[in-house]
């Protein structure tokens, strides 16, 4: 019998399934993968070089757009190491508003993976359900920053501004009356109003997506026992985050190493037990319920505890505007802020955040200037995308789809 | 040339038109039905921009296909790329000429019905084949694999239900076929036929390559599998040829296991005389139509199989299935059991 050679088939990047510019080299025999080898790059911004060549608080912006579906929890890594080489530290406020802003960024971003996931492996109906939900928390973002995706919100000493007292609402000329009084229903109070309200809805929500695929037998035939991995060659991998948690390890940095407000937040930690990409599934799907309890403390706290939300050193934090008019040191403080920018006393830092996708750690070295000398970002997709091939051997080809979808694969981070 | 001859023919290529015209109407109507409910599964409201609530939208999206230029890739076959989507289309298209509508409301009532419509559908796979080979693509060449392999397992499984049909019928005829199931709803073939009732709608659904049984274009995996290459109204003819086949097989699920065109009232005392007005069509219609929206429900719903467990499903369940309710079958009509053999 003749001898049948396997064939190398190109995958992407221009491929639904490609979460972006994902390119795979696939060697198949039939449909079986043999080697999957992982191409990146195509996405690649600079983003690290070009921290290097402007002031500090203008890379703020570059962060939410290296995983652009948790732009917040960038920033806060960043902030973060920033902080920690100046050393100061955020106001107990702003504190908790980075808290609960990291969270709501968790649950827009396991929503938008659950509902890619979901799509890859077909079930296409969720991917709508997610996204009627990750529009309310856009809105919220919208609501504090002015931005609904990209927020720059976070700055080193707290964050931009406290949270607004109204959350805007639908324009009622765009809108027939009962339209319009069920889109602003809960719209009326504060923005934290909205969050609570929210926070409210959202148990429900989950429970929705879970009839639609924890027990769906297709479902579950598709991704239990698929791309397993051992609780040791997790470690060794260097997963973080829900990858690692699915393979039954319970490491998360907000307990571990705990930042912001997280040591005074009660939640746990979900583990799976076989590292499967159903567990990995129920590990995120159970995370955002944690998350959701953690908005719900969050809000309680900022409601009843008002105060600053910037630290007062102008050093670092731009004087107010009105003072700015008045006296002289502060005009001298802002157009020092605005030219130049800050510097930051020479020395490294490295601050990681427990990023909805695993630990999110910045590097950070300076040289006393108002630039970084060099700034390296540690993603966490980037080891989970190293780690395909070895997920996918043996798998089919659909099944590298299900890989891709269960590692969370957002390519402006990996390719930076 | 014989005038009887001409006369013949001519009132036969009426009749295939009276059939191809609103089987095409409908398929045009299926699409927009299709993206208005899956629409409002998913929380959305689906197309209302064309026309009155959109009902416009098909014909636009025909008429940009109609105008789009229809790409043959440099390394294709070129002659088997186009006659690809021909021969699918051709296969679905044909099948239709023996299904009855009505008492006597069919093209060609012939006596082995069951079996041509079997083999016309086999032929549509041909279509697939080559264009997945024609295109010269791997990733269609992987669809057509794909299809080709799991048409043909779940064609098995089809056949073996359809000869709990026959054996039930005592007949390859699709109009006596319904008229044994005389009686009211209890007396349709679902009830006696129950495994291989679902076992036959569970392969309608596979054999179309409709969600959740998708491999074959397997949207997130080989992109849109053995029709990655077409465009414009190549690709739109095996868009027709798909629900062309959705339609016809909704249709014979209807006809071989819920009495066709029979008023499911039928022997009900007043009920049954109301609805006695009711033409045969409207009902096989309207069943017909219960067939296709449990389509678009399924495509809403599930997650897509992969290649190897639609052909365990295929293969190790339904087939077996099938085979041991066979004997039951044949274990009712010999012994003459319940309503539906006396």
């Amino acid at each position: 019998m003749a001898e049948i050679k396997t064939y190398t088939m190109n995958f992407g990047p221009q491929h639904p399934a490609a979460h972006g510019v994902l390119r795979l080299v696939l060697e198949l025999d039939g449909e079986t993968v043999v080697r999957a080898d992982p191409h990146v790059g195509l996405l690649h911004r600079g983003t690290e070089k070009l921290a290097e060549t402007k002031p500090y608080n203008q890379s703020i912006g570059y962060m939410d757009r290296l995983d652009y579906v948790s732009m917040m929890c960038n920033e806060h890594g960043y902030v973060l190491a920033m902080e920690k080489l100046l050393g100061i530290e955020a106001p107990i406020r702003a504190q908790y508003i980075r808290t609960m802003f990291d969270e709501i960024t968790r649950i827009l971003n396991h929503l938008l993976w659950l509902g890619a996931h979901g799509l890859d492996i077909g079930a296409m109906t969720v991917l709508l359900y997610t996204f009627r939900e990750r529009e309310d928390l856009m809105d919220i973002y919208e609501a504090v920053s002015g931005a609904r995706m990209h927020a720059t919100y976070y700055r080193p000493g707290g964050v931009h501004r406290d949270i607004p007292d109204q959350m805007p609402q639908y324009d009622p000329k765009q809108f027939t009356k009962s339209q319009e009084k069920w889109r602003n229903a809960n719209r009326q109070g504060s923005v934290l109003d909205f969050i609570w309200d929210f926070t409210e809805r959202f148990p429900k929500c989950v429970d929705e997506y879970e009839t639609l695929l924890s027990d769906n037998r297709i479902w579950k035939q598709r991704t239990v026992g698929i791309g397993v991995v051992s609780p040791e060659r997790a470690v060794a991998l260097g997963f973080t985050g829900p990858m690692l948690r699915g393979s039954g390890i319970a490491w998360d940095l907000r307990k571990k190493q705990p930042y912001a407000a997280y040591d005074q937040m009660e939640f746990d930690i979900p583990v799976g037990k076989n590292g499967d990409s159903y567990d990995r599934y129920l590990v995120r799907v159970e995370e955002m319920r944690q998350s959701n309890k953690i908005i719900r403390q969050c809000v309680k706290w900022l409601r009843e505890n008002p105060g600053p939300v910037m630290i007062n050193d102008h050093k670092v934090v731009p004087p107010k505007r009105d003072v700015m008019k008045n006296s002289m040191e502060a005009l001298i403080h802002h157009f020092k802020l605005f030219t130049e920018g800050m510097c930051i006393p020479a020395g490294e830092a490295y601050a990681a955040i427990e990023h909805p996708k695993g630990e999110f750690g910045v590097y950070l070295v300076s040289d006393g200037a108002n630039k970084p000398y060099r700034l390296k970002v540690r993603a966490a997709g980037f080891a989970h995308l190293s780690a395909l091939d070895e997920m996918a051997r043996g798998h089919m080809l659909a099944d590298v789809v299900a890989l891709i979808g269960t590692q969370d694969i957002v390519f402006g981070e990996i390719d930076r | 040339m014989d005038l009887e001859l001409i006369k013949t023919i001519g009132w036969i290529l009426v009749k295939i038109v009276a059939i191809i015209v609103p089987v095409i109407l409908t398929i045009v109507y299926l699409m927009y039905f299709e993206r208005k409910v899956i629409g409002f599964m998913q929380a959305r409201v689906g197309p209302n921009r064309v026309g009155y609530r959109g009902l416009l939208q098909p014909w636009a999206d025909g008429i940009k296909l109609l105008f789009k230029e229809v790409l043959v890739p440099s390394s294709s076959n070129k002659y088997l790329f186009i006659v690809a989507p021909m021969i699918t289309m051709a296969a679905a298209m044909a099948a239709w000429a023996v299904v009855p509508f009505g008492t006597g409301l069919v093209l060609a009532n012939i006596n082995a019905g069951v079996l041509y419509i079997l083999a016309v559908m086999s032929l549509g796979v041909y279509g697939v084949i080559i264009a997945g080979w024609a295109s010269n693509s791997k990733y269609a060449f992987l669809g057509a694999l794909r299809c080709s392999a799991q048409m043909i397992s779940y064609e098995i499984a089809m056949g073996f239900a359809l000869v709990g049909v026959l054996m039930a019928a005592g007949s390859l005829n699709l109009t006596e076929i319904v008229m044994a199931q005389q009686g009211g709803f209890w007396h349709w073939y679902w009830i006696p036929l129950l495994p291989l009732f679902v076992v036959h709608w569970v392969s309608s659904v596979a054999e179309t390559n409709r969600a959740p049984f998708d491999i074959a274009e397997g949207e997130s995996e080989i992109v849109a599998g053995f029709h990655v290459e077409y465009s414009g109204m190549a690709f739109a003819v095996f868009f027709l040829a798909e629900y062309a086949n959705m339609i016809l097989l909704a249709l014979l699920a209807a006809i071989f296991y819920m009495g066709g065109w029979l008023s499911p009232f039928e022997g009900i005392p007043y009920l049954g005389q109301w609805f006695a007005f009711v033409p045969g069509p409207i009902w096989l219609i309207l069943k017909t139509c219960l067939f296709l929206f449990l389509y678009l429900w399924f495509r809403a719903t599930f997650p897509r199989f992969r290649y190897d467990q639609v052909m365990r499903l295929g293969w190790k369940v339904y087939i077996p299935v099938t085979l041991v309710w066979i004997v039951v079958v044949a274990l009712l009509v010999q012994f003459k059991i319940g309503p539906w053999f006396s």
